[in-house]
């Protein structure tokens, strides 16, 4: 794991020089892109990869979401792009069952995580949640509990058996990025955070209970790019133990944290996968028109 | 940059001394145009007062508002006095109300009230002699009784509609409704009739406290709902998120989070039902007895003391007997609503 991971990731981090180059120069996207060296599936030893296999969702009479077939190969970053209205909130909620949630919310189709679907008959749903983590766009630590409580609360409320609670603690807040800054504070309440060390808490939170797979809903949406730039390390960090999934309006942050991206689009009916490429594939040469008036910046 | 340290903290924002003077002027000069509209017309008396005064001062601070800033200020300053006029006649009557109970119950207040009963004495004799001891236990063992009832059907009721938002939610959340405007007569004849009549065949204070369950019941799952609807959707998605059962979610995330909500409702249900007299009057027999048995014998109560004096008196003893029990009871109120207060700010703060 170590040698393969290594390698590229170091190599594609982004350092806080290159965020200033991206934002100054327009064209650099593909320049940003091509910086990462696209891992080949399957090679990542942790993790599970997920199978989104022809999934439709509805919302009552409104069908939101058309026939999405899409892998997301194990130990990789897939980010989902696409204009606001496209469906990608909704297609990323389908992956951990979170879409029922939504009264009349209705789906088709199947979602594969290793090899079994999470929509089959008889399957235990919060086992499903267990395996696929969440980070949510807001963050959203629990007020009633301290920062330390925060982070164990998925194993307290999955009723986990963890033998050494303290360590598992440093272990998901060093992960996060976040133990530094709140170390001598974890029994202050989660409210005490700034929104940035409050979504790397939520982060933290979601990997005490060691998924395998993340969902991450534009997670840097509302934060300053110092917090975004803290949490794509943590991103390419987690990324070499699981796969991620991450939604975001920020093309740059697709380039620089993903090795697959996958453009969705909606043309006033459903959304659509209008294509997936390795990220820097579809940032450099995109094979769609559509794909490439979108992240050449000509509407969206 | 040199006299830094020269910096004080001021605020410029608040009102200069010469508005400040100009704000008292006004003021006083409508209280002289009260006093000259009190006299040149049909006003008169305390109230035509309080007319006067209002008229004399919405108008003189509606002109002297348009004088220095146009149309919008004078608009904004007639709202402003018009609603501080309303909150002045909304107190007028709780200050009356305070001011006569505690000016009228003061003289009956002993120290016997709380020690003795009024198995020993009629409510005509001596003030000195008697009690209210059987009325307050009573209503203590029928509010706690009442509260033990209601607490689980309510907050339970409260999470159907709002956790688990059921089939049933639109019905049962217009019942709950409904069932707050229940008179409290009709809780009162509801036990009398379903189940004292035909099955117990006997007044005592568990009858009372299922009447007023009837009544607290509506009131304690309402403000409950309300304050559950409160916790963002983001919350419980969180829970849910980490493979947590929607129990587990509801038990450590929703209700942990409104526990101060869920405080202020109970007490304001209590509050509500502390006062009630009449399904107290029809099935729990009002004992003057001490009786700590809910189950059998009548049983007495601070409303039912108050009614009794009231009822049965007529002497000055009496009087001052009904007054004291008005007080004690008005202080348990506001001690609840104070709490209630407490309860809900300090965790807010936090």
């Amino acid at each position: 794991m170590s040698t393969h991971g290594e390698v590229p990731q170091e190599n594609s981090q982004p350092k806080p020089g290159d965020k200033m180059k991206t934002t100054t120069t327009p064209h650099s996207l593909a320049d940003l892109a091509s910086a990462r060296v696209v891992k080949a599936p399957g090679t990542q030893p942790i993790g599970s990869g997920l199978e989104a296999r022809g999934v439709h969702a509805w919302f009552g009479k409104k069908h939101a979401l058309k026939d999405v077939t899409l892998d997301f190969a194990a130990g990789t970053v897939t980010a989902l792009i696409g204009p606001s209205g496209c469906g990608k909130s909704t297609f990323l909620r389908t992956l951990n069952r979170m879409h029922e949630f939504i009264p009349t919310a209705a789906l088709a189709g199947e979602v594969l995580l290793g090899g079994k679907d999470i929509y089959a008959a008889g399957t235990d749903v919060t086992k499903i949640r267990l395996r696929i983590g969440m980070v949510f766009q807001k963050p959203n630590p629990f007020p009633s509990m301290t920062i330390g409580q925060n982070v164990l609360s998925g194993i307290k409320l999955a009723q986990l058996k963890v033998s050494n609670t303290k360590e598992l603690m440093e272990e998901c807040l060093v992960r996060a990025g976040l133990w530094e800054e709140v170390k001598d504070r974890l029994g202050e309440h989660a409210s005490a955070l700034s929104g940035g060390q409050q979504q790397r808490l939520c982060i933290a939170r979601s990997l005490a209970v060691r998924p395998e797979v993340l969902l991450m809903d534009e997670p840097c949406s509302a934060l300053d790019p110092g917090s975004t730039f803290r949490i794509e390390q943590t991103i390419s960090e987690l990324s070499r133990t699981m796969t991620i999934v991450i939604v975001t309006h920020n093309m740059q942050q697709a380039a620089r944290v993903s090795d697959y991206s996958a453009f969705m689009l909606s043309d006033g009916g459903p959304g659509e996968l209008v294509e997936v490429a390795p990220t820097n594939e579809l940032f450099s040469r995109p094979r769609d028109k559509r794909t490439e008036d979108y992240v050449t910046g000509r509407f969206g | 940059m040199s006299n830094l340290d020269q910096v004080k903290p001021g605020m410029p924002w608040l009102p200069t001394r010469k508005e400040r003077s100009q704000k008292a002027l006004s003021f006083l000069l409508s209280v002289l145009a009260s006093v000259v509209l009190l006299f040149t017309t049909g006003l008169n008396g305390k109230l035509g007062w309080v007319i006067a005064f209002f008229i004399s001062y919405v108008s003189i601070s509606f002109i002297t508002e348009y004088r220095r800033a146009g149309i919008p200020a004078a608009q904004d300053s007639l709202l402003t006095s018009i609603s501080r006029f309303a909150i002045f006649l909304a107190i007028i009557p709780i200050v009356s109300i305070l001011a006569t109970v505690i000016s009228k119950g003061w003289r009956g207040l002993h120290w016997g009230l709380f020690t003795q009963d009024m198995s020993q004495a009629t409510v005509n004799d001596s003030i000195e002699t008697g009690g209210m001891l059987a009325a307050i236990l009573g209503t203590f063992i029928m509010v706690g009784l009442a509260l033990i009832f209601t607490l689980p059907i309510s907050i339970l009721t409260a999470l159907y509609l709002t956790e688990i938002k059921g089939k049933f939610a639109g019905l049962i959340r217009f019942l709950v409704q409904a069932m707050s405007g229940v008179p409290s007569i009709v809780a009162g004849l509801f036990i009398l009739s379903s189940i004292v009549y035909p099955i117990t065949q006997s007044f005592s204070g568990l009858m009372g406290a299922l009447a007023l369950s009837i009544l607290m019941i509506p009131t304690v799952a309402r403000t409950a709902e309300e304050v559950l609807l409160l916790i963002p959707n983001d919350l419980r998605e969180a829970g849910l998120a980490l493979g947590a059962t929607q129990w587990r979610t509801v038990a450590m995330v929703v209700v942990p989070a409104v526990k101060s909500g869920l405080v202020t409702a109970i007490i304001l249900g209590v509050a509500r039902i502390i006062g009630e007299t009449a399904p107290l009057i029809l099935v729990t027999g009002g004992g003057d007895a001490t009786n700590f048995n809910p189950v059998s014998g009548p049983m007495g109560s601070i409303p039912f003391y108050v009614w009794k004096a009231f009822l049965l008196g007529g002497s000055e003893e009496s009087s001052y007997r009904t007054w004291a029990g008005i007080l004690v009871l008005l202080v348990w109120v506001l001690i609840l609503f104070m709490a209630a207060r407490l309860i809900s700010s300090r965790t807010r703060k936090r």
